[in-house]
């Protein structure tokens, strides 16, 4: 298994109440699997997502991801982890708006031992894989919501990692552009083998997915964490 | 590698208002720091080139200056006369007694008066600093009222040209020449007959006795006869180390550049931190980003840290640029020993330039600390978090 999560609990502190996020999740993903994470606001499932990307902590209980256990890594670690081993694509892009389409994808690239004449191959190559090799000089204001999220799947792929994790993807975009990601998200998924997690809140984003998690005030519904 | 430089440069740009009112708040503050600064420089260049290392300067036991001396005519006599002294061609010895007498003149442009610094000297003072060369008109005549003034004082009083006449007291004055003193202590004075004014300023004696010793081994014997004369009541030294003592006004306005420095740079250090602040606020998403991308937190910390650097070093370069505008530009000012205007140059030397950017990258590294701290501690899901 790719991600294998055992007893997983988040608790958060609001002054004196503490309110449980995660209650004691199990749930197994393998590699190459696109997942969708469903279920109402607050049931915990972009929490879930956090702790497998290694952006937040869990209160107890494990997250392996690639047989490491991403809560016992320090923030140091976290850091370099995240860089090698995941891909974010963020509901509202998140692109720096100073840095072209180019310069956002190269970001991640920078942490790692690439030349710049490797960097600049794996920009193009993943700019042109998401239709945008002809706007890697735009920045993110002289691109539409949908190029933007294209911009941010091209920056999460370019470092080739474990897993790409997707925050409501297409929360921020219309009808055609949010067919559009997620018709690549489901292409990466099935013709590059990349294992995708996203969470959304919708049924017709989510049967883009192979398999569809529910949770529900921080538990798992029906018992589908075990993969089938 | 770290974040990108680029990053940084363009975030400022896109907050150009800000960013120009704290390049503007350092530009001032390294402005006045290097104006001051040029100011004792120019005041302090002047005196150092004054003197010459071969002369002795007499003055009164105790005194610190030529206006606060005072020799006896029967002392200048006395020491004027005494074995040592080089002669010039016509047989005298090469000492001139003068006196230093402060009078007011009405400056060129109209704006009030202003003491100057008239100096009485006797026939030999100009072989005694051969830098002194007159420019324009003649030397000077004993017993006709005459005198000749510096190429700065003509340009900055009035009725100072050759040919032109002042009164001061009851004695009309003649200007006949203009001199250029080499940009020495000189370049603010006006020389007349050191009798003539001795007698016009009621004067019974004179300030001091510049000479020249024959060589190097006589200064020595000369200056310990001086010394060991009970009838004189002296001190003794080479005209460079007077002059060097004279720096001290100079000592007045580096000190008034520092402290003017160190109050001003607190405001624009304060402006800096507050712009990054507010460069850190508006981007706590970017740094988020940039966190759940795998930049680490020293990344965050020295790129916000580099940019506050780089606002601070924009506004130390505006700052050079503006205080290159008053290099050389001439100017006066009261001069604390003489007490009487002192002319003399801005010198914005590179040193001086290069300290200024220094001290305007201190303030960039003082107000971008806590801001940069701030925005490397953020937690990642906070930041990605913030609206």
């Amino acid at each position: 298994m790719l991600v294998q999560i055992r007893e997983l609990t988040k608790l958060y502190s609001h002054g004196e109440i503490q309110v449980t996020a995660l209650d004691r999740i199990s749930l197994d993903i393998a590699g190459g699997e696109f997942v969708a994470l469903m279920g109402p606001s607050g049931s915990g499932k972009s929490t879930l997502l956090h702790i497998i990307a290694g952006i937040d902590r869990p209160t107890s209980g494990d997250c392996h991801v690639r047989d490491i256990n991403v809560a016992d890594l320090t923030e140091t670690q976290l850091a370099e982890w995240r860089n090698h081993h995941v891909g974010f694509v963020f509901q509202t892009f998140n692109l720096i708006p100073v840095l072209t389409a180019y310069e956002n994808v190269e970001l991640p690239l920078l942490l790692t031992s690439l030349t710049g004449r490797e960097r600049r191959q794996h920009v193009e190559a993943a700019l042109e894989l998401v239709g945008l090799g002809d706007r890697m000089r735009h920045l993110p204001r002289q691109l539409s919501g949908g190029q933007e999220q294209r911009v941010a799947i091209a920056r999460a792929l370019v470092t080739d990692p474990t897993l790409i994790v997707a925050d409501e993807p297409t929360g921020n975009l219309d009808a055609h552009s949010a067919q559009e990601v997620l018709g690549l998200l489901q292409t990466l998924n099935r013709q590059a083998g990349k294992t995708i997690i996203m969470v959304t809140h919708d049924p017709k984003a989510a049967a883009f997915a192979q398999r569809t998690i529910h949770l529900e005030k921080g538990q798992l519904l029906n018992g589908n964490g075990q993969h089938p | 590698m770290a974040i990108p430089l680029k990053y940084n440069l363009r975030s400022i740009r896109v907050r150009w208002r800000a960013t120009l009112a704290t390049i503007l708040g350092i530009a001032l503050v390294v402005t006045v720091f290097i104006f001051v600064r040029s100011f004792a420089h120019g005041m302090e260049a002047t005196y150092v080139k004054t003197g010459d290392s071969r002369n002795l300067i007499v003055l009164r036991k105790g005194s610190t200056a030529e206006s606060s001396s005072q020799i006896s005519r029967e002392d200048a006599r006395r020491i004027k006369y005494m074995t040592g002294i080089a002669r010039d061609e016509a047989g005298n010895p090469l000492a001139s007694a003068e006196i230093i007498v402060l009078i007011l003149l009405k400056r060129m442009d109209g704006s009030g008066t202003a003491n100057v610094l008239v100096r009485g000297i006797s026939n030999t003072a100009i072989a005694l600093r051969p830098e002194i060369k007159i420019t324009e008109g003649r030397m000077l005549r004993a017993g006709l009222n005459e005198c000749i003034v510096s190429r700065r004082i003509a340009d900055r009083f009035q009725q100072c040209r050759v040919g032109d006449s002042f009164q001061s007291g009851k004695t009309t004055w003649n200007v006949v020449g203009i001199f250029d003193a080499a940009q020495t202590a000189y370049e603010s004075e006006i020389w007349v007959d050191a009798d003539e004014a001795r007698s016009a300023f009621k004067r019974n004696f004179y300030g001091s006795v510049l000479l020249r010793p024959e060589n190097d081994a006589a200064a020595a014997t000369l200056k310990k006869r001086l010394l060991d004369d009970r009838l004189l009541s002296i001190k003794v030294q080479t005209e460079t180390e007077y002059w060097d003592e004279q720096t001290q006004s100079a000592g007045f306005y580096r000190f008034l550049a520092s402290f003017l420095a160190i109050i001003m740079s607190i405001g624009a250090a304060f402006a800096a931190m507050n712009t990054m602040y507010a460069a850190v606020g508006a981007r706590t998403r970017e740094i988020g980003t940039l966190r759940a991308l795998g930049f680490h937190r020293r990344h965050i910390y020295i790129s916000f840290l580099l940019e506050s650097i780089v606002l601070s070093l924009l506004g130390g370069i505006v700052g050079g640029l503006i205080s290159l505008s008053f290099n050389l530009i001439s100017t006066g000012t009261f001069g604390g020993t003489s007490f009487a205007e002192v002319a003399f140059q801005f010198r914005v030397t590179p040193q001086l330039l290069g300290t200024g950017l220094l001290f305007a990258l201190i303030m960039g590294v003082i107000g971008g600390l806590l801001p940069a701290r701030l925005a490397a501690r953020k937690p990642v899901l906070d930041a990605l978090r913030s609206v």
